[in-house]
Formats: structure tokens, sequence, C-alpha cells
């Protein structure tokens, strides 16, 4: 197709929403929501659109964009997608309108609520985009205000210390990164990140910082080292990885559930996916070198993330920690595809179906995520604000087609097969096995916990005695089914053929994989 | 034509006085006027500059017995500061809407300090360069003592002193030079080509350095400008923190850096692992940065928040200068334009939406009015104002701090990891000052103030959005400003400076 | 025996004759006419008169003199000397001006005749380089002045300020004396330039070195160096303001002149230096000790005081150490710089005592406090009065920043490529940052202060008004085009020789 800002024009979508929002937001709060669930509904369409015409035959960056724009530093504006980006924008079309019909109930300052979701997705649309770090950091560090505004603003009693230590603890890890791509900006000249993948594949990327960073006081290999931690810091707390993930769960548990699908659904991914598009290509053989320590990292992420999540009482706090547990996978298969690479083209079968599982599994956890906060926005609706385990029992009673539905979500968190958590999980344990055997094995605790705080949530909500409280519970509207049956309906689509997503991203998995050797 | 910004600033300051007394709203119509017509000039030079070139606007002898010319030239540096000053004096006047107070006389020194600032930009010739820069002095004083608030008489001689103090190293520096180089000339360029013993400029440099330094608020001669800050009315601390004290740092550069590269050279030996003025400098900026960042953090009063975090922000530019590498000080001269809008945009808030009507600036006082319910517009500047400050990216202290932190690096790789100390730092006491001041802390009683507030005027919001955009356009598009600085840098004025101890 | 023309004699010495015979005019004319009118008539008379004989002396210098020197220096006519003498004249024409609204006292005529003596007194010293006229001139001067202080009869402290100005003034002159005759002896003659030639030698005769010593004590006590100031915050608080800004302005502008004749080119070749660590005995460390000590104490001692007038006065010391560095240098720039310094510096506290004048006749006092708020009061006496003060103080566009700046740079550039003065240029620029700390008090009150409450408006006279625009323009003229006043001196030190 002939050459089209698509991208461009897709990111500035919800922008222009969020702007017409703040102009128009006097027209009433049913004008104003709806308007907002227009902007994010076109913005899925114009998403579904670049879907179909991928290519999904190459690997390679599609839809690419480039102009000249701070020449002196190196800076262009180069947005591009691969199978990569382009999944995580279909994630985040899909999650934003979630977010915006699970904020319904929003009374106050509607407008501003509803331009900060849609300026979010704009940042969210550019991060997954953005091929040069100038605007990638934009776009990355901008995000970080729409989603401290609304945990500030709307949020729970303890919000003003979530919602500070959520903005601080990103913000250390984003100036760290920064000092890092500067440094290596004054080695080579180029902030491009493609630029900077091609250079660390040929074996540039270390002699030029060897060169132009004369720090007599490090060796080469520490100093990179160095840069690696710099940059590690920024997306390992953004994921987060054990020991940054203390800021999480405040942070989701405070901000009003809208925004937490928004921060678990969509947010959290860009961790994920700066690890894949920034830390893998261009410190690859850094991370090889601490390779041990990463995985142990994973795995504690892993186990102990689910480990306390038997330990909460509140809800949201339960779901939090159950999405780091779940992330804590992706960065485990990460981790363990490294383990073999440089020339080593054994279990290469392994590392595909390690890295699919990571592109899988961040998909569909962050439908997952986003359906468990939406089930739990509606409980919050029809309880008055409570949503402890205590205060609940035998909800099936009174609300069976909830019951039904949100049981059919708690499975998918689970990994029931069949349902869309399955998959990934289980391309990444398959994949994972041989590459990194005792981590592995011991990520499965983390599987077994998850099975067991969420079956004890069925039993704790839904099952058992009726809590005479509830007796009056309604179930769920028509309106609310109707806006659940796509989700479901998604989950089982994608646990039944995961080909939908696999399809269009396996040979982008692939060139990924293939990238990986230094 | 470009020096009828000076004329008319001074003329305007003239016209004032001549006007009724008790015309108020005349009189600010006059200086607004005034003030446009001023930046309006300017913005067609710069829209015109040919990158490189020096565009000399007027040179004719003064004293020849001394030879001593009235010189003025602009190159890419001294249109974008010119630039900064402009749209500072328009929003200055702005946010002083309203002053109903000796309201003509206010303006009259206020267009007397623009006018000055302009001639120090636009000075070629040390001499002038030197005259407008003390005549800044005295408007500022009255300013400070008559229209300012918390210990106002304190602060604006402390002020004046401190000036004055630093302008009276840069003469004997200045004088040194002159008669050194053989009393025939105080032309900058002639006098940067001379070649002054090294054992001379390794005197002269520190002298003249910490001269400008003083004015910039370098740690630890930085003490004044938080009180200077905090006593003055509004429009000043925007004039102060955003235009006069980058006066100090235009020094450091066209002055100091400039007439004496070798100062800046190594000494030979080392004390305390510092081994020329450069490290010296450079450390002290660091300092400066960091101290300034913790002690906002930790202020009760709002306006210290944002003095001490001029403090803070001057010591980016110090470091950026230290740095001797084309990013650095293009970066550090970027910085002096961004933060000096930010600075102004930030004092606007805090006197004239916040303090002007709640008349408080107790940070805990203001938690308990929960502002952002009642003057939204406030809550809104001050908070992009602060990520801006912040150096959060989109905006162009961004841009800025990149530049300076990559010309770090090369230079002083251990300082970056302070300086990225500093950042977050910044980002967490601008963090606080924000949200105490305008969202109320849980647990706290609300106590909404009482009168009702007058909402935000239209001058205020006009003002604000001038600077807003001014940062966002220039965070954005960062290529404006440098296609004028960096070829500035590579002029022969600054040959010295290159041959030197460039990186 | 030379022969004497005195038809030259005559001639040369019109403009001094014009002024006392309009002295004696004035006298004459006060005494037999002008009784029963009302004192502001016989001034406006008295002083009318006198600035006409001020004007035809001026018109008389300029047009009609010629370049001469008669005995070897005891009566010079070149531009040099013409050029201090109007200076003189035309500070006197101001000093007239002022005293037309002043109601200390019923002696008119005398106070003018006075006046002008002194005037005569001043214009020949400026054109002399023999001692014996010096000393003679120097005594007119001295003596009219010590008189003009306690004309205030009704001020017991007048009094007690003119005595004490005469005994210092006395003793003082009896150190002169004592020096010149010492170095009469000690080259058998009394004109400068000779003696020079005689007492120049290697080592310093130890005559010489008391010779050196009391003259600089007679000198320092007339422009009120420190440490023989002692006298001056006294005289200056209580004179009456025309006498004080006399003695201010024009006597300062002769003595300095003076001072600088008789050690450059009287003691030349004794100099020494004041460079640092290389002292060497002669006159210069002598002056350098002077100047130090009158920079520190009049700033420092400025800071305490309440009265504005005794403010002036230690601000004059003050100065008086600023402008010692020129003779210490004793260059033909440094001349420039002195006579440029003296000027702009006469012309500022002129117009200072000229505002303190008005205020105190409508005030009673010269107190600080009574200055609060005078810009509510009065506009044109308080900007005047911002604009002297900040000339004082050395802030540019006025005279007294190019004065200072020039006055460095001659220290600095004497001995072109040492820097050994630099010590001396430091402290007078630390000092002068000090006084920028007084000087702005004061503007605080006139700007910052609200008045008292209830205070009415100052009502100035016509002719203070005009003579604070014309002096305020005139300062403020001379620092934005220096030019003006520069090359007039440059060309006739250069002329002269000196």
């Amino acid at each position: 197709m002939t050459f089209f800002p698509w991208i461009s024009i897709l990111t500035a979508l919800p922008l222009a929403g969020a702007l017409v929002l703040l102009a128009l937001g006097g027209l009433g709060r049913t004008f104003t929501r709806c308007t907002a669930l227009a902007f994010s509904l076109v913005a899925l369409l114009l998403t579904l659109f670049l879907w179909h015409h991928f290519d999904s035959s190459s690997g390679s960056l599609q839809f690419q964009e480039r102009l000249s724009w701070i020449p002196s530093l190196g800076v262009d504006y180069h947005v591009a997608v691969d199978g990569l980006g382009l999944l995580m924008l279909l994630l985040t079309s899909v999650v934003v309108p979630i977010a915006i019909l699970a904020s319904w109930n929003i009374q106050e300052r509607v407008p501003l609520y509803y331009s900060l979701v849609l300026m979010l997705q704009t940042c969210l649309f550019g991060t997954f985009t953005a091929l040069n770090f100038f605007h990638w950091f934009i776009f990355w560090e901008l995000s970080l205000i729409p989603a401290f505004f609304l945990i500030r603003l709307w949020g729970g009693p303890r919000r003003a210390s979530a919602a500070t230590q959520f903005l601080v603890y990103t913000m250390v890890g984003s100036v760290a990164m920064l000092l890092s791509f500067l440094a290596i900006f004054l080695a080579t000249h180029k902030f491009d990140f493609i630029d900077l993948a091609a250079m660390a594949h040929n074996g540039q990327l270390m002699p030029a910082v060897i060169d132009k960073l004369d720090w007599r006081r490090f060796t080469p290999e520490h100093l990179a080292l160095i840069l690696f931690a710099g940059a590690f810091l920024g997306f390992a707390v953004k994921v987060p990885l054990f020991p940054f993930h203390t800021w999480l769960p405040s942070a989701y548990a405070e901000a009003p559930t809208g925004t937490t699908i928004l921060l678990t659904g969509a947010m959290s991914k860009m961790g994920v996916y700066g690890f894949l598009r920034i830390l893998l290509p261009i410190f690859g053989a850094q991370m090889q070198v601490v390779l041990t320590p990463l995985l142990w990292l994973a795995v504690a992420t892993v186990v102990f993330s689910a480990y306390a999540a038997l330990a909460q009482k509140d809800l949201k706090r339960i779901f939090a920690y159950s999405s780091i547990n779940h992330l804590g996978y992706c960065l485990l298969a990460i981790f363990a595809v490294l383990k073999f690479t440089g020339t080593d083209t054994s279990l290469t079968a392994e590392k595909y179906a390690a890295m699919n599982g990571v592109f899988l599994q961040m998909f569909n956890h962050g439908l997952t995520a986003a359906s468990l906060f939406w089930f739990v926005a509606m409980l919050e609706k029809r309880s008055g604000g409570l949503r402890s385990l205590d205060d609940f029992g035998g909800l099936r009673k009174v609300a069976p087609v909830f019951t039904g539905l949100m049981g059919i979500a708690l499975f998918s968190s689970l990994g029931l097969p069949g349902l869309n958590g399955f998959i990934g999980e289980f391309l990444i344990f398959k994949g994972s096995f041989p590459l990194a055997p005792w981590a592995t094995s011991l990520a499965v605790i983390g599987l077994l916990m998850t099975a067991i705080f969420v079956l004890g949530i069925l039993q704790r909500v839904f099952s058992g005695p009726l809590n005479q409280r509830w007796v009056n519970l309604p179930d769920l509207t028509v309106g609310e089914r109707l806006a659940l049956v796509p989700t479901i309906g998604l989950m089982f689509a994608l646990g039944l053929y995961p080909q939908l997503v696999l399809g269009v991203v396996n040979n982008t998995v692939i060139q990924m994989v293939q990238q990986i050797r230094f | 034509m470009l020096a009828w910004t000076i004329y008319i600033s001074f003329l305007g300051a003239a016209g004032l006085l001549l006007l009724p007394k008790g015309s108020v709203s005349s009189a600010r119509i006059f200086a607004l006027l005034t003030a446009v017509i001023g930046f309006g000039i300017t913005l067609i030079y710069f829209l015109q500059h040919r990158t490189g070139e020096m565009l000399t606007i007027t040179r004719v002898p003064w004293v020849p017995t001394l030879g001593i010319e009235f010189h003025l030239a602009a190159d890419g540096i001294s249109l974008t500061l010119a630039l900064l000053t402009g749209i500072i004096a328009i929003t200055g006047i702005l946010f002083s809407w309203n002053i109903e107070e000796r309201t003509k006389e206010f303006f009259a020194f206020y267009l007397l300090l623009i006018g000055a600032v302009y001639g120090v930009f636009l000075s070629y010739d040390l001499f002038l360069l030197f005259v407008f820069y003390e005549i800044v002095i005295i408007p500022k004083y009255f300013l400070i003592a008559i229209w300012g608030s918390t210990r106002r008489e304190y602060g604006a001689m402390k002020l004046a002193l401190y000036s004055f103090v630093g302008s009276a190293m840069v003469l004997i520096g200045l004088i040194a030079a002159f008669v050194v180089a053989g009393a025939k000339t105080t032309s900058l360029s002639q006098l940067a080509q001379f070649p002054f013993s090294p054992h001379f400029q390794m005197g002269a440099f520190p002298l003249v350095f910490i001269g400008f330094a003083i004015l910039a608020g370098m740690w630890p001669f930085h003490t004044w400008a938080p009180t200077g800050h905090v006593a003055a009315p509004t429009a000043a601390s925007m004039l102060l923190a955003g235009v006069v004290m980058k006066l100090g740092a235009y020094g450091c550069l066209r002055v100091a850096m400039v007439l004496f590269p070798l100062g800046l050279g190594p000494w030979g030996f080392h004390v305390l692992a510092l081994g020329s003025w450069r490290d010296v400098f450079a450390l002290l900026a660091v300092i400066g940065i960091i101290y300034g960042a913790l002690v906002a953090l930790v202020q009760k009063d709002f306006k210290f928040v944002i003095g001490y975090s001029s403090v803070s922000h001057m010591g980016f530019i110090l470091l950026g200068l230290m740095t001797l590498n084309q990013i650095g000080i293009s970066g550090a001269v970027l910085q002096m334009f961004s933060h000096g809008s930010l600075a102004g945009l930030l004092f606007a808030v805090v006197g004239r939406m916040v303090y002007a009507r709640t008349l408080t600036r107790d940070l805990a006082a203001l938690n308990a009015m929960n502002l952002h319910k009642i003057i939204p517009f406030a809550a809104v500047t001050f908070v992009i104002a602060g990520m801006a400050s912040m150096g959060l990216p989109g905006f162009s202290g961004f841009v800025a701090e990149l530049m300076i932190l990559i010309g770090v690096w090369r230079a002083y790789p251990l300082l970056a990891l302070c300086v990225g100390l500093g950042l977050i730092v910044g980002v967490v006491y601008v963090w606080r000052a924000m949200q105490k001041a305008f969202f109320i802390s849980s647990g706290i009683e609300s106590a909404p103030p009482n009168p009702p507030l007058p909402p935000i005027t239209m001058p205020e919001r006009i003002g604000a959005v001038i600077l807003i955009a001014t940062s966002v356009l220039v965070g954005l598009y960062p290529q404006m400003l440098l296609n004028i600085v960096v070829p500035a840098l590579n002029s022969p004025l600054f040959d010295g400076l290159r041959k030197g101890s460039w990186q | 025996m030379i022969a004497i023309n005195n038809a030259q004699l005559l001639r040369l010495a019109w403009p001094e004759i014009i002024v006392v015979a309009t002295a004696l005019i004035v006298m004459a004319a006060d005494f037999l006419f002008l009784h029963r009118f009302s004192t502001h008539v016989r001034f406006s008379l008295a002083a009318g008169l006198g600035v006409l004989g001020c004007a035809g002396a001026i018109i008389r210098i300029l047009f009609a003199s010629e370049i001469a020197n008669i005995f070897d220096g005891v009566l010079i006519s070149n531009p040099l000397t013409h050029l201090v003498q109007i200076a003189v004249l035309v500070l006197t024409i101001f000093t007239l001006l002022l005293s037309v609204d002043s109601a200390f006292t019923q002696h008119v005529g005398e106070f003018v005749l006075l006046l002008l003596v002194a005037t005569t007194g001043m214009m020949f010293l400026a054109g002399t380089q023999d001692l014996l006229v010096i000393f003679i001139s120097l005594e007119l001067l001295s003596l009219s002045l010590y008189i003009l202080v306690a004309f205030n009869k009704s001020s017991a402290q007048s009094w007690e300020a003119a005595l004490k100005y005469f005994l210092f003034g006395g003793m003082s002159a009896a150190f002169l004396l004592f020096g010149f005759s010492l170095l009469y002896g000690l080259s058998n003659s009394t004109s400068l330039p000779l003696i020079a030639a005689a007492i120049h030698g290697p080592a310093l005769n130890p005559l010489l070195v008391i010779a050196i010593v009391t003259t600089a004590i007679g000198f320092g006590f007339k422009i009120a160096a420190a440490p023989f100031h002692f006298w001056a915050p006294d005289v200056y608080q209580v004179a009456p303001a025309p006498s004080a800004a006399f003695i201010a302005s024009g006597s300062k502008v002769a003595s300095f002149f003076l001072f600088f004749q008789v050690m450059a080119l009287g003691f030349a070749g004794t100099e020494g230096t004041a460079v640092l660590p290389n002292l060497v005995r002669g006159w210069v460390p002598v002056l350098a000790l002077m100047a130090t000590v009158s920079m520190l104490l009049g700033n420092l001692v400025a800071i305490r005081q309440s009265s504005l007038r005794r403010l002036l006065a230690y601000s004059a010391i003050a100065h008086a150490g600023y402008m010692l560095l020129a003779i210490v240098v004793h260059t033909q720039q440094s001349l420039d710089a002195l006579l440029y310094y003296v000027v702009t510096y006469a012309l500022a506290t002129l117009g200072a005592f000229a505002v303190i004048a008005v205020v105190e006749q409508q005030k009673g006092d010269d107190q600080l406090s009574n200055f609060n708020g005078l810009c509510r009061q009065s506009p044109v006496l308080s900007f005047c009065l911002a604009v002297f003060i900040l000339s004082l103080a050395g802030i540019p566009p006025l005279a007294g920043f190019f004065a200072k700046f020039y006055l460095f740079v001659t220290v600095l550039n004497a001995t072109p490529g040492s820097m050994g003065l630099l010590w001396l240029v430091v402290l007078a620029i630390a000092m002068s940052a000090v006084s920028l700390y007084y000087y702005l008090r004061v503007l605080k009150r006139v700007y910052v202060t609200p008045p008292a409450v209830g205070v009415a408006a100052i009502r100035t006279p016509l002719l203070s008004q005009v003579i604070l625009i014309v002096l305020a323009a005139a300062v403020l003229l001379l620092g934005c085009a220096p030019q003006l006043l520069l090359r007039w001196i440059e060309a006739a030190v250069r002329v002269s020789g000196l």
C-alpha cells in the first residue's frame, strides 16, 4: 500500500480524543463517556486494520515512518511495527475500551478522567512503535503523568503515597536508563534502536564503547555491564522484577479499578516489551554474562509473588501479585532463551517455543488481567466498595452468571487448557525447560500456588454459605453481559485457536531469536 | 535596528514616568506595548538570522582615549537569550497586571531592567557589557524593596550587595586584562585574540568566573538567591530567576571563558583530586545541583522551593559550561533558555496565582485548601511547569539536560552519576511541592479559603499559555534554537576556547 | 635682576582681578544700598553680581589668555591651569546660585565676598608652581573657608566646627610651611621644577623625608584624607549648606590639582614605589598609606551615620582616598583621571548639598529620617538626589562610574606589564562595594520607606530645581559621554608638559 502515516495517526488519535473531551466535557457525563468509548473503539478498528494488512510472512518492520528531527543529536522521528509492536498495539486497543467501560461509574470530573485515559493510550501507542530512544523515552516518561493523576485524584484512601511511590520508583529507573543511553550515544552517536541492535549484532558496539568512553578505571567488560545495569534498572522496575516490585501492589490497589486495568493490562507490558525490543538486541551479550542471577531473579519473582498473593485478602492485591507472577514467566523465558545463544544452534525449536510463549503470555495476561479487574469493578459497584475475601461468600447463589463468567476468567488466569492463559504458559515451560531446567522446575511452584489462590477465591467468594448481606445482590445486567461477550469469547478463541495470534507474530519471533547472536 | 530593543525599553521607562499620576491601566498597557515591540524586533531578527554570522548592530567610538566603543552585536547565543528576555518581559508584565500601588514606577523600573538586560546580551564591548551589567543592580533593588514581600528590604540589599561584589570582582579582572593587553581597546573580539600569559589567565579566570558565577547562583555563593527570590514581587522573581541569573552564566561563557581559556587548563598539581579550575567549578556546579534539590525538598514555604530549585537548575548550566565540549555548552545555552521560561512560569504560579490570592505560602496551610478544585488552572499550569522543570521529555528542559548529560559523560563520568541523583531528587521535590500545594493530603481537615478566591484572570492565562507553549515548542523542536547556537560556538570568538582544553 | 613685565603680569592676572573686583563691588553694593531689602533679595542680587563676575572671568580665560610662565612658575598660564580655573569658577557659580535661597545669615555681602575671595585663592593656586605663592594662595583660601563655616551665628555647633577647622588648619599650615622651608633649604629655590632638580639623588636625605611627611600632612588635611580628616565630619555637618558645598566641591578640585603638582613636579625623583612587597622609600608609599587608611575609614564609618551630611563627609574622605591613588602613580594619564574624577565628584557633591539645603529648610535638619518617602513629596528632588548618590557610588551610566573606572585603569596602567599596584585597586574596588551599602540605604529612605503620616509636600524653590536639574543632567551626560570632558582634559595635560 502506498505510504501513509498510519502509525502516527493511530498514536495521535487518542490524544485528539483527549483534547476533544477537555473542550467539550461540559456537555454531560454520558456524552463524555460515549465519546471516549467511541475514540477507543475507532483506535481498535484502526489497529485491526493494520493487523489485517500486516504482512505476516516477513518478520521485519512495516508501516515505517522516518523523518529527521534533531540531526545534531542523531535523533530521528522513527516509528514502525513488527509482529511484537503490532501485538502490543492490539493489546492496548483492546484493554483501553475495557478500562473505559469499567470506569463507567466514576462520577467526579469525568471529562478529565477519560482524557487522562486517552492520553495514556497515546503514550502507550507511542512507546510500542517508537524506534528512536529520544521519542521513545518521551512517551515512556509521559505515560507516568496520566497514570499518576488517575491514581492520585480518583483512587482509594492511601492513594497519595501509592501514587508518589509509583512515580518515584519508575523515575529512578528511568533516570538510570537515561544515563546509560546517553553514554551509549556518546560512544556511537546513535539513538536509533535498530541501528544500535545492528551494531551489537555485528560486534561493533562494545569496541565503540571501549574506544570512545575511555574510562580508565573500568575494564571494558565492567563498563558494558554498568551501562547494561542502568538500562536494566529502568525496565526491571516497570515489569516489575523482584526485588523492584514493591511499588506495584499499593499502586494497583489504590488506583481506581479502571486505571488498574490500564496499569496491568498495558503498562506492565511496556516493561517486557522493553526487554524484548531494547535490552535483548542491544545488551544481549551483557545479559548472558549475568544470566544466572537473572534467572534466579525471575524465579524469585514468580515464586514470591504467588506466595504473597496467597496471603492477601484484598481482591485487587491478590490480582496485583498475580500480575507480577504471570509476567515473571515471561522474563524467565526471555532469560532462558539467552542461555544457549551465540553461535549455538541447538535447541532452536525450544527457543522459538519459549519466545512465542512470551508473546502469547503478554497478550493473554493483558486480556485476562483486564477482565479480572473488570469483574472486581463490577463487584465493587454492587458491594459499595468492598472487595475483601472475607466480605463475600456464596455469591453463586444470587449471581450465577457473574460467577460463571468470572470463573472463566479466573480459570484462564490459572492456566486451564482450553482457555487462553494455558497456551502461553505451556509454550513458555515447554521451551524453557530444556534451556534452563532448574529454574523452570522451581517456577512450577508458582503455577501450583496460583492454582491454590485462584481456587481459594472461587471458594471464598462464590462458593460456600451465602453471606446474608448479599441476599439482594443483583446479577449482571444485559449491558454488562453484552460488553463481556467479546472478551470472554476472545479468551475461548485464543485458547482453542492460538494461531490467530501466532500466525501473525511467528515470523517476528523467529527473526528475533535468530538475531540473538553476538 | 536590534539595538532598539534597548532604546525602546529605556524610552518606555522614561515615558512611563511622564504619565499623569494615578493612571494605572494606561501604565500597564504602555508597558506591555513596549515589551511586545521589543520582543517583536528580537523575533524578526531571530527568524532572519543566518546561522554562524555575527550581526553587528552598532559600532561607534565612545571613549577613544581608552579604545572603548559602543559596540552592539548579536550571534546565535545573544539572540537566543534576547528572545528569552522578550518573552519574560511580556509575561512578567502580564502577571503584574494586578499591581495597584505606584504602578507607573513599578513598570518604569521593570522596563529599565529589561533594557539593561537586552544591553548585556547584545554588547560586544567589554566596558559596555559591564555598564549594562551594573545598571541591572539598581532597578532590581528597588523592585524588590518597594513591591516585595517577606523581608524585602533585607533581601533587596543582600541581592544588590552580592551582585555588586560579583561585578567588582569582574571589574578587577577586566581592568587587569585591559591594562595587560596594552590599554588600547576594550573590544571583546580583540581582547579574546590577545595572548595573555598562562600565568595571568590562571589568576584572572577564576576571579572573573566567580564574579559572574555569584550572579548565576553557583554554590556556595548562592545564598542571596532564595532570600532575594522570595522577597521579590512575582514579576521581579520571574525576571530575576528567569533572566538575571542567566546574565551571570552568560558572562561566564562570553567573558570569562572567551578571554581566559587557558585558565581552564590543568594546574599541574592536584588538590583533593581536583586538578584545574575546570574541575573545581564542575564540582561546585554539581554540589549546587544536589544541594539545591535537597534543600528544596524540605522547605515549608512554597516560594522557597522554587527559589532553591533555581539554584539547582543553574548548577546544570554551569556544569554544562565546564564540560568544554560542543554538546555540553550548547546544552547549557539551551538550558538557559529553557529554565528561563520555566522559572518564570513557576514563580508566576506561586506568586501571582496562589500567593496573591491566598496570602499564604505555607505548604501546610495551602494543603488544607485543596486548591486544585478552586483554581484548577493554576494546578494544571503548575503540574505542567513542574513536569517540564523535572526534565520530563517533551519539554525544553529534557533536551537541554540531555545534552548537558552527554557532555558530562564525556568530561566527568563520575559526576554524571551524581547528576542523575540530582535529577531524581528534582522529581521528588517538585512532586512534593505540587502535591502539598494543590492536592489535599489524606487525613487533613479541609479548610477552604475564606473569603473565596478570585478566579484566574485573562492576563494570567495568556501569560501561562505563552510560557508553556515556549517550553513545549523548544522541547519538541529544539533544532530551532540549536541551529543558531551551535554555529555560534564555532565562531572565531571561541577559537581560544576550542584550542585550549576543548574535548 | 629679571625684568618684570608688569603689563604681562597684569594681563595674566585679569581673571583673578575680575573676581576680586566683583567681590569688592558686591560688598560695597550690599553695604551701601541693599540693607533695607529682604535677605532673599539681597542674596539674589549679590549672588547675581557674583555670578556675572565669575562668568566674566571665565570668558576672559577662554578667549583672551596667553601661554606664559613667569619667574619659573610664579604665575603660569596654560590650557591646564585654564581648565582647573574654569572648573573652580563654574563650581563657584553654582554655589552662589545655591546660596540665593538660604536664610542663615544677614551678612550677605560678607558672605559673597568671602566666597569670591576664596575662589581667587583657588585660581591662584591653580596657576602657580612656586612654593611661596602656593602657600599664600592656600592661606587665602583656607582663611576664607574658616570664616565661611562659622557664618551661621545662631548655631553653637557652627562655631565649634569652625574653630576646629581653624585650629587644625592652622596646625597643618604650619606643617606645610615647615616642609616648604626645608625644601627651600635643600634646593635654594622656591620653584617646583628647580627644587626637583636639586633634590634628585640616590639616597633620601633625612631632611627630605621630613619634608615629604610634613607636606603630606599639610595637603592631607586640605583634602580631608585620613588620618588628617578629623575636621571634616563636623564641618560638613554644621556649616551652612552653601559653605559646605563649596568646601566639598571647589576647594577639593583646586587642592587635588595642587597636591598632584607639588608631589609629581616638586618631589620628582624621590618617589619610591608602593609595589608590594618591594616597597621603596619615598613619598609614594606615604601617600599609598594615606589612601588606604582613607578608603577604609571613610567607607566603614559612613555605614553608621544617620545624618546625611556626616555621611557625605565620610564619603568625601573615602573619595579622597581613591583620588590619592592617582597621585600615587603620578602619570599623565592619571592626572587626566584625577581631574575628571574630581570635577565629576564635585558636581555630584554640590548637587547632593543642594538637595540637603532644600530639605533642611523645610524639615529642620538633615537626619536621614527626614528623607523618608521623599519620592512622594518631591519627585524632582528625589530623582536628582538619586542621580548624585548613585554617581558617588559609581553606578553606570553616571559620571562617577567612568571616573572610577578610568582612575583604576590608569593606576594599573602606570607600569605596564606589572601588576604591582593591583592590591590598591582591589582594595579600592572592594571599598566601593562597601560604599554601595550606605548609599543604597539613603536611596531606600527616599524611595522605599513610606513618609511619616501627615507630612506636607516639599516645595522646592524654582532656582534650586533648575540648579539640581542642570547638575543631574551634567552628571548623567558626563557619564554617558565622558569624552566630552576627557578630550579637553587630555589636550590640556598634554600641552602643559606635566
